[in-house]
């Protein structure tokens, strides 16, 4: 914008407004503008965010179902609650999702920081390369999922026929195999969300000074000693943070996973959200549904805490 | 200052389309799955335009997310169905919970009496409470599970006498589960014409109702009750009988045996895929398709049969099959009941038929004529007479969730015993009930 | 950072070898992560049966049948009725009367990807207006419980998109905003408006105070500083803000899937269900999901120096 727009904007505003309350505008005090410019965007968030969420907590001790305008609405107690954890099956989905968060962590943060360390080597087109492997995370989910079900196709899909070409072992069925399955999703989330890790290791590679390597090269430091004792330091509170921020979203998983194996087969890849989806908006069981989201919000902001502070003493 | 200036005729954008009105010209919103029918529906359509000048409007949702999708648009008092055709399981619900409005009055005033339509089908698709004279939809889609065959297969000699010199039956139509299970076997792997082939296509689908209504129709042939006649909502011992057990064993070996690779998420369009492009020999699918079948260039014609579910030690079929309901939240209450009016009639109902809808009206079934009229009529006629349906109470999708679950993990996912999924299936439906008062 | 351009601090005297290797094994690792995206771009120029041929075929006669099909509805007819018709006047009906199909109409698709665009670009809008604000605020002035009212607006983003539908469910059923163009802007903005104010809060505390302060000496009011000389100087990072807000909007799929239906319904839970006339219709699908990516290739080309602050909340700057 050039400066003459913006002064001819704010005159316009001025010559809009009667004189007295144009004075009062400009004549803002610094707090009334904080707050001005500030209380917009709580206002919206306590609407719909707030308000929700701690409907959400009340909802969680009743009975309520939401396809059930005309029935009365029982208090309940702690009677969800006790149930959702009670529940052999709820600790299933946990389990699920325990096993689908740590194993992607640990595959991306392993094949993300040895891409970033290789790409940190700074060789000849390694910028349009970068580009390249970035792309997958930024597309949509949920679309991603459903095309992964046609690669994933045992007889017609792209997957299969490459596996094959290594060892011949036959139609691959991803998907359908119990014990296929919960690697089917952890493969996609590999290919979409690798590079994130790689993204934010190497802004953790760029920012060891030279001069550290120099003085181990001068204490003849192997390549294994440099990378432990100088490039993992420095690059692990980056690598934590992305895992934070991952660990955190495939702990909320829905989209992906729902489109590529709806939960299936049985309730292998069935991840708590998924279930969340199908307590609350096929079950209508809203009040049951509300306990579970409380659960899931608490364990995640427990967790999310919890490694915070690990990541403050990773830190220091 | 270009991107401002974009940005802000894109908010203009948005806030005319939020608010923007509509056309005023009559027309009506009929919502249903999208599948062969339902163009069918369409075509019949045109006629009621060129009658009444309302302009019809489709909303046409694949069968996977078809409950989902409109359950929760009648949850959540959504105006954009003026007519529904919703499936037979929702009228529980949507009578108690006041998504459709009641059709009796309607009825009387033009005199559409539910006489005029097979019984079955009124029972099944129009009444609750189950079997009282309380109408909340028309017939409008009779349904029931079938299966396709492969004729032109069926019907090579050298197959036909290897087959019987391994099985000691003829390759045909087969009589019960196990013959059925023979003829699965026998092409599973073998190779037709330069191709590998499989033995047939059955449900089992996880996501909405595919693995329980292919698991069903196994379970009905055996006998199954859902609950003692005597004392309702009573489970234990039918439920989980031995018959059913057995069932839902058979089901799983039939999974294991003679599908073909992938099949773990199967429901009526995977199983079309897999018989069209001449995979299977067999597939388990609804009347519906049999018309599209029978003129498919690849499949039509004499190289397809079609049979009716097996029995066991029942006969016995799955249903399937729609009323068509107008929706209480809709604005145009009146057109939608004007476009019922016309679907009832007797010549309607006909030229419904002839398009490829089965019509539930006594005026197109009872026609001496009518088994004659497509190769697979007379196969229709007679598994409506013996069609059983799931739990059509108001909580029926909560039902149907555990099933889906308790019978997927055990069928696909290879975890328990059949013993143990269903008794697992009563301790889900006890709590349903129990949480809905009925127990 | 700039992806890969050559920067300060490289490892010290990388031997050339090893510099090839590293360049032979990332490119390896692209050519892979890239063959699935291939994959969908040539899948949506295939003919329907070549997309479930056995084995997959690589080399094909392409077709534009995919586009086609995702553009229209379609009727199987019989070919007497088709000829009946006499000769196809436009090239789309040529490809879909090979079929013995005819076109009955357009799809949905354009409105759903016309419903992406308004509902995408409507929050993006209110998202970085109400963020720009309140990111200055936060960054300027002395806010009572600053830390908290930030963190407070980050913590809308840990709760599970599902968990926070069902209260809007109800809210929106009350309200009247079910299946609306507008429930689904507010919503979104909502949910973009903290990924908006932490990451221009970020631009804002480098823009130095000295500037505004030059301009309030000069007889400015401290709105007038604002609009002069702060928001000229954000202009990047609020384009940059911008760009990401729309990506999260563009590609969201559980509050659309479970809030929209017949009206408001945008491209994401779209997709999935394209049917052709048997199962799903893989060349549309491809095409449809060709069509949506494409812009969010650009967008990743384009914002690549500002992705990592993008994707960490502002939380990692360079």
């Amino acid at each position: 914008m050039t400066d003459r727009a913006a002064i001819s904007i704010a005159d316009r505003a001025a010559t809009a407004t009667p004189a007295q309350l144009a004075r009062r505008v400009r004549g803002l005090s610094d707090r009334a503008i904080a707050w001005l410019f500030i209380a917009p965007t709580i206002v919206l968030l306590l609407a719909i965010n707030i308000f929700p969420l701690i409907w959400t907590v009340y909802l969680s001790f009743t009975n309520y179902r939401a396809n059930r305008p005309g029935r009365a609405v029982d208090w309940v107690g702690t009677r969800n609650y006790e149930r959702l954890l009670g529940s052999e099956d709820v600790w299933g989905y946990l389990q699920a999702t325990a096993h689908f968060v740590s194993w992607t962590m640990s595959i991306q943060v392993v094949l993300g920081l040895g891409l970033a360390l290789l790409i940190n080597k700074n060789f000849k087109g390694a910028g349009f390369w970068t580009t390249i492997i970035l792309i997958p995370m930024m597309l949509s989910p949920a679309v991603v999922g459903t095309f992964w079900t046609y690669l994933y196709q045992p007889q017609t899909g792209i997957f299969s026929y490459i596996i094959n070409a290594f060892a011949d072992v036959g139609p691959v069925d991803m998907i359908g195999s119990p014990t296929l399955a919960p690697w089917s999703i952890i493969i996609v989330d590999t290919w979409m969300w690798t590079p994130y890790i790689m993204l934010l290791s190497l802004a953790g590679l760029r920012s060891i000074p030279d001069y550290l390597y120099e003085a181990a090269e001068i204490d003849r430091a192997n390549a294994w000693q440099k990378f432990w004792y100088i490039t993992l330091p420095r690059v692990l509170p980056f690598l934590m943070l992305a895992v934070l921020f991952r660990g955190i979203e495939n702990f909320k998983m829905f989209d992906l996973v729902v489109e590529l194996t709806s939960g299936g087969p049985g309730s292998i890849t069935e991840l708590a959200s998924i279930n969340l989806k199908r307590e609350a908006f096929e079950k209508w069981r809203t009040g049951y549904s509300s306990a579970f989201a409380v659960i899931l919000f608490v364990t995640v902001f427990g967790l999310g805490n919890i490694y915070v502070k690990a990541l403050n003493r990773v830190k220091q | 200052m270009r991107t401002w200036k974009a940005c802000l005729a894109a908010a203009a954008v948005s806030l005319v389309a939020a608010t923007g009105a509509q056309a005023q010209e009559k027309q009506l919103t009929l919502c249903w799955a999208a599948w062969d029918p339902a163009n069918a529906l369409a075509e019949l359509g045109k006629d009621f335009t060129a009658e009444s000048g309302i302009k019809m409007n489709y909303e046409f949702v694949p069968w996977t997310n078809f409950a989902d999708r409109f359950i929760n648009e009648l949850n959540s008092g959504g105006k954009l169905c003026d007519l529904l055709i919703g499936d037979s399981q929702w009228i529980g619900g949507s009578a108690t919970y006041g998504h459709y409005i009641k059709l009796n009055d309607f009825f009387d005033k033009e005199g559409i009496s539910m006489d005029d339509f097979a019984p079955a089908t009124v029972y099944a698709y129009s009444t609750w409470p189950k079997g009282t004279p309380n109408y909340w939809a028309l017939p409008a889609m009779g349904d029931a599970l079938g299966w396709i065959y492969r004729k032109d297969w069926f019907a090579r000699p050298e197959l036909r006498t290897e087959f019987k010199a391994k099985y000691g039956h003829d390759l045909g139509v087969p009589e019960n589960w196990i013959q059925l299970k023979h003829i699965g076997e026998f092409f599973q792997g073998r190779e037709i014409d330069g191709k590998k082939v499989y033995g047939m296509g059955i449900y089992t689908e996880r996501g909405s109702e595919g693995i329980t209504m292919g698991v069903t129709a196994a379970m009905y042939a055996w006998g199954f009750q859902y609950e003692d006649p005597n004392k309702p909502y009573s489970m234990e011992g039918y439920v989980n009988s031995p018959d059913a057990v057995e069932a839902l064993e058979f089901y799983k070996s039939l999974y294991e045996c003679c599908t073909p690779p992938g099949h773990s998420d199967a429901y009526m369009v995977a199983n079309l895929d897999a018989y069209k492009s001449g995979q299977v020999a067999m597939q388990m699918n609804w009347f519906a398709f049999m018309p599209g079948i029978a003129k498919d260039e690849d499949v039509g014609g004499d190289k397809s049969g079609f049979f009716v579910n097996p029995a066991q030690k029942v006969a016995a079929s799955t249903l399937g099959g729609q009323g068509i309901s107008v929706v209480s939240y809709s604005d145009k209450k009146d057109l939608a009941l004007e476009y019922i009016k016309w679907f009832a009639q007797d010549h309607v109902q006909k030229k419904w038929w002839a398009l490829g809808g089965y019509s539930a009206s006594k005026a197109v079934l009872d026609d001496p004529n009518f088994p004659n009229t497509a190769p697979f009529a007379a196969d229709f006629l007679k598994a409506m007479d013996g069609v059983k349906d799931f739990w059509q109470e108001p909580t029926y999708a909560e039902l149907l969730q555990s099933m889906q679950k308790r019978v997927h993990d055990f069928v696909v996912a290879d975890k328990g015993t059949a013993k143990e999924a269903l008794d697992k299936m009563i301790v889900d439906w006890t709590e349903v009930f129990q949480d809905d008062g009925k127990l | 950072m700039s992806a890969g351009a050559t920067s300060a601090h490289s490892v010290v005297e990388s031997k050339a070898v090893g510099k090839w290797i590293a360049g032979l094994l990332v490119m390896a690792y692209a050519l892979v992560a890239v063959v699935p995206l291939a994959w969908i771009f040539s899948t949506g120029f295939k003919s329907p049966p070549d997309s479930i041929s056995y084995p997959p075929k690589v080399i094909f006669e392409p077709s534009l049948e995919g586009y086609v099909n995702l553009f229209t509805n379609r009727s199987r007819q019989t070919p007497e009725y088709i000829e009946s018709l006499g000769t196809a006047t436009t090239w789309y009906d040529d490809i879909v009367r090979k079929r013995n199909m005819v076109i009955t109409g357009p799809s949905r698709f354009k409105d759903r990807y016309v419903n992406s665009v308004v509902i995408g670009f409507g929050s993006t809008f209110l998202a970085v207006f109400l963020g720009t604000l309140a990111a200055y605020g936060f960054s300027r002035f002395r806010v009572p419980l600053k830390d908290d009212l930030m963190f407070f607006i980050l913590s809308t983003r840990m709760m599970p998109p599902i968990a926070v539908a069902i209260p809007i469910f109800l809210m929106y059923r009350t309200l009247g905003l079910s299946d609306t163009i507008l429930g689904m802007i507010l919503l979104y903005t909502a949910v973009n408006v903290s990924l908006a104010v932490w990451l221009l809060k970020g631009f804002m505390d480098e823009i130095p105070r000295e500037y505004e302060e030059a301009a309030v000496v000069d007889g400015y009011t401290r709105l007038q500083a604002f609009i002069k000389v702060v928001l000229p100087q954000a202009r990047a990072g609020i384009a940059a803000t911008a760009i990401f807000c729309l990506i999260f909007a563009w590609n969201e799929y559980a509050f659309a899937l479970l809030l929209t239906s017949g009206n408001a319904q945008t491209a994401p839970p779209f997709i999935p269900i394209i049917i052709g006339e048997g199962g799903l219709d893989w060349p549309a699908v491809a095409a449809g999901t060709t069509l949506f990516l494409l812009p969010i290739v650009f967008f990743t080309v384009l914002l690549r120096n500002q992705l990592l602050r993008g994707i960490t909340f502002g939380a990692v700057r360079k």
